[in-house]
């Protein structure tokens, strides 16, 4: 669950408004809503589904419930350098798991969080189709193949300037 | 109507399309067992989220199993219910839901009740394999001031959500995350006290398993008997005598008035009161406030509201609270009658007695969860003292008496004590839907016309649909009424008075569908309406049994107000049993 509280201000809330209006006001629309929602604010925070919920009269349970399902979903903001580590198939077996947990180690962070600076967000996603550069880590669009555990130190210094 | 034939266990069949194999199986006497599965005849809603897979049965010609509760019947179907394969698959099933569920029954509050429990041992689970390494559940236990719940045994039959959202349209309850962590949760998975819950205990009423209980307050009253310096007294609501004795064996419907007045006295409380006597108070207060209100709209003042809206429900009160703030000068301004008796009991009682207020303990018993946590709200206390100290429902009562080594088969048949125990037929029929209305139709006719009713029975009041209308004539004047029990149903109503549309005078909503009948508090009837109808059937047969049967003929209640509160609506009855409401949607808390 976030822990983050925040203020919308008058202008998130209208745009809130506009994306649910585009969509007229349709609860069937939710998931839709949503997705705009996430790629105009980054993320979902409570006071975000607050809104939602009030214009589509959708109880605000029944989104977090549908918030909280979807993967896609995310109630914490990404950092500004997401990094996702591909567990796909390919790279699991070349040792995804373990860079995976390098980074955790290096960041203090599970996967889902942010660090405290907001600098770098953590997540694991399944097969980025460069299946022949095992195990595939990405930072924001940047890739990153055959990446090994003693690696990650490196990957993560060029965006700590 | 186009029909199916099929086979089920060997037996033939015929049944319309459309019917799944559950309810065809059911048709037949066949009984297939399920966890998740409930069906609301009457409401015509069905929970099959085909979660719980207990229900699997065999398809001749399938190559899986098929959950037989989500599953159309076909034509020349040959279905198998307790083949090896099934009973295994069953089992197996039984063993996961098992596996991550706490153990804790000896201890658990829903024990000797609990579906799970039951199912347990029905499949003959002797180990549950797996145990070890299984991952526990671990979420936070949530007490609010009515409900608990203990997520650890939830067991995902999202009967709580439905009946939360489907019947009652409150959605404070949805289902929540994915895999491990799925669980039925509020909003930001918040404690019930910041979500939109009315507390009416529905979900409670349906729950499988100990995963929602209601706070029970039994403790404290034992305490507070065992206390020489208190003087302890009792009211029962109309709906516990309807139905308590279900949990003595007794068949549905059976009244057990005097009894559990006997039971009470055993228990030891010093006075056995009638909360049937506040409710003809209420009906004093509510259908003077009605009649003003319409003989204003009458004469053409504008500022006269109508609809009326009854106020006796804590948890519809609780609901328009949180939906329909803009309407909160609408309903009533009538404390409920719990509400009432207690404010009387601890002024005009502890007077007549001479005792204070602080030693006089007073103890509701309720068909209901929602009133745990009205007597609880601020407003009725005094100097931090509650007006009713501890409500607790017809199954903690139940379970109170069992403790005591009370057989209330075998107990005579007591009598209520005066004066806050003597009531009318009026107040008897406030345990079900229509019977607030007609309580008050009975004594606002006379009042308004001075003629004496002839016909005391409204039938046309009276029944288990969901929203109903009626006009009444008042001699010449016709006074339209709505009902409506189950929230879902008061929404509809709640709709119309907000566009403007609403026709009626006077609206009368409860908030649990049957009305007090079938609130969270009562034994659990498991969607079964032909309980409900047989604890209306015991309500209105207690009405016909009572010489008087207008709530302002009640001999107790013309005297307390000569005694004390001079006449209905006076300034004295409007301070003490009047009271005002709150918009109650707050800004959702988001905490760490």
């Amino acid at each position: 669950m976030s822990s983050i509280k925040i203020e919308l201000r008058q202008e998130d809330v209208a745009k809130i408004k506009e994306i649910c209006t585009s969509f007229g006001n349709d609860e069937q629309e939710l998931i839709n809503v949503l997705h705009k929602c996430q790629e105009h604010f980054g993320y979902l925070p409570a006071e975000v589904q607050e809104v939602v919920s009030d214009e589509l009269s959708v109880p605000v349970a029944k989104i977090y419930g549908v918030v909280t399902f979807y993967s896609f979903f995310t109630m914490t903001p990404k950092g500004k350098h997401p990094i996702s580590i591909c567990m796909g198939t390919a790279c699991y077996v070349r040792g995804a798991e373990k860079v995976l947990e390098e980074f955790k180690k290096e960041l203090r962070l599970q996967v889902g969080q942010t660090t405290s600076d907001g600098k770098f967000s953590l997540s694991s996603l399944r097969c980025v189709g460069a299946c022949g550069l095992a195990p595939v880590v990405m930072v924001g669009d940047k890739t990153y193949g055959r990446v090994a555990p003693d690696d990650v130190r490196n990957i993560i210094k060029e965006y700590e300037k | 109507m186009e029909t199916i034939k099929l086979t089920i266990d060997n037996k033939k069949a015929e049944v319309p399309k459309g019917t799944t194999i559950h309810k065809a199986a059911r048709q037949m006497g066949i009984e297939i067992p399920t966890l998740c599965y409930m069906e609301l005849h009457d409401l015509n809603i069905e929970n099959k989220p085909a979660g719980c897979r207990i229900c699997m049965v065999e398809v001749e010609g399938r190559r899986n199993l098929a959950p037989s509760c989500a599953t159309r019947c076909e034509e020349g179907m040959v279905i198998k219910t307790h083949t090896t394969r099934v009973l295994n698959a069953r089992r197996t099933v039984m063993e996961f839901i098992l596996s991550d569920h706490p153990k804790d029954c000896l201890i658990c509050p829903k024990s000797g009740n609990c579906e799970l429990q039951a199912m347990a041992n029905k499949l003959g689970i002797r180990e549950i394999p797996g145990q070890e390494i299984a991952a526990m559940s671990t979420y936070r236990k949530d007490t609010s001031p009515s409900i608990i719940r203990d997520l650890d045994k939830c067991i995902l039959c999202r009967r709580c959500e439905m009946m939360c959202n489907d019947v009652q349209t409150v959605g404070a309850l949805s289902a929540v995350n994915r895999g491990f962590m799925a669980t039925v949760a509020p909003a930001f998975e918040q404690n019930l006290e910041y979500s939109s819950c009315t507390y009416c205990g529905q979900c409670v009423a349906v729950c499988p398993t100990g995963a929602l209980t209601e706070v029970d307050h039994t403790p404290e009253v034992l305490r507070a008997l065992a206390d020489p310096s208190k003087t302890v007294i009792v009211q029962t609501a109309p709906a516990v005598r309807a139905a308590l004795g279900e949990e003595f064996g007794m068949a549905p419907g059976t009244l057990v008035t005097g009894k559990m007045v006997s039971a009470l006295r055993a228990l030891g409380f010093d006075y056995v009161f009638d909360t049937d006597f506040a409710a003809d108070l209420t009906i004093m207060e509510e259908g003077t406030e009605l009649l003003g209100r319409l003989n204003r709209h009458l004469k053409g003042d504008t500022t006269a509201k109508l609809p009326i809206l009854t106020s006796c429900c804590p948890g519809w009160v609780n609901f328009f609270e949180y939906y329909y703030p803009d309407l909160k000068d609408i309903p009533s301004t009538a404390k409920s009658p719990q509400q009432m008796f207690g404010a009387i009991a601890k002024t005009y009682f502890a007077g007549k007695i001479k005792i204070n207020r602080k030693d006089l303990v007073v103890v509701s018993i309720m068909p209901c969860l929602a009133k745990k946590y009205e007597c609880q709200r601020d407003e009725f206390s005094t100097e931090n003292n509650r007006d009713v100290d501890f409500s607790i429902s017809t199954r903690e009562l139940a379970a109170f008496i069992k403790q005591a080594n009370i057989d209330l088969n075998n107990l005579e048949e007591g009598e209520f004590d005066a004066p806050l125990g003597e009531s009318t037929g009026a107040g008897v029929i406030f345990g079900t839907t229509g019977g607030v209305i007609e309580a008050a139709v009975r004594t606002a006719y006379e009042l308004q016309t001075g003629k004496k009713l002839e016909r005391l029975d409204f039938t046309e009041l009276r029944g288990l649909e969901g929203v109903r209308e009626a006009t009444i004539d008042f001699d010449g004047l016709p006074v339209r009424i709505g009902i409506a029990h189950g929230l879902g149903n008061a929404r509809k109503l709640l709709d119309d008075v907000r566009s403007g549309k609403s026709q009626f005078h006077a609206i009368e909503v409860m908030a649990c569908p049957g009305g007090c009948i079938g609130g969270g508090g009562q034994p659990l009837h498991h969607g079964n309406s032909e309980i409900i109808k047989a604890r209306a059937a015991a309500i209105y047969t207690e009405d016909r049994k009572k010489p008087l049967r207008k709530s302002h003929e009640n001999p107790f209640i013309i005297k307390l107000y000569e005694e004390f509160l001079e006449k209905p609506n006076s300034e004295k009855a409007h301070h003490l049993l009047h009271t005002h409401y709150f918009e109650r949607k707050k800004k959702i808390l988001v905490k760490p």
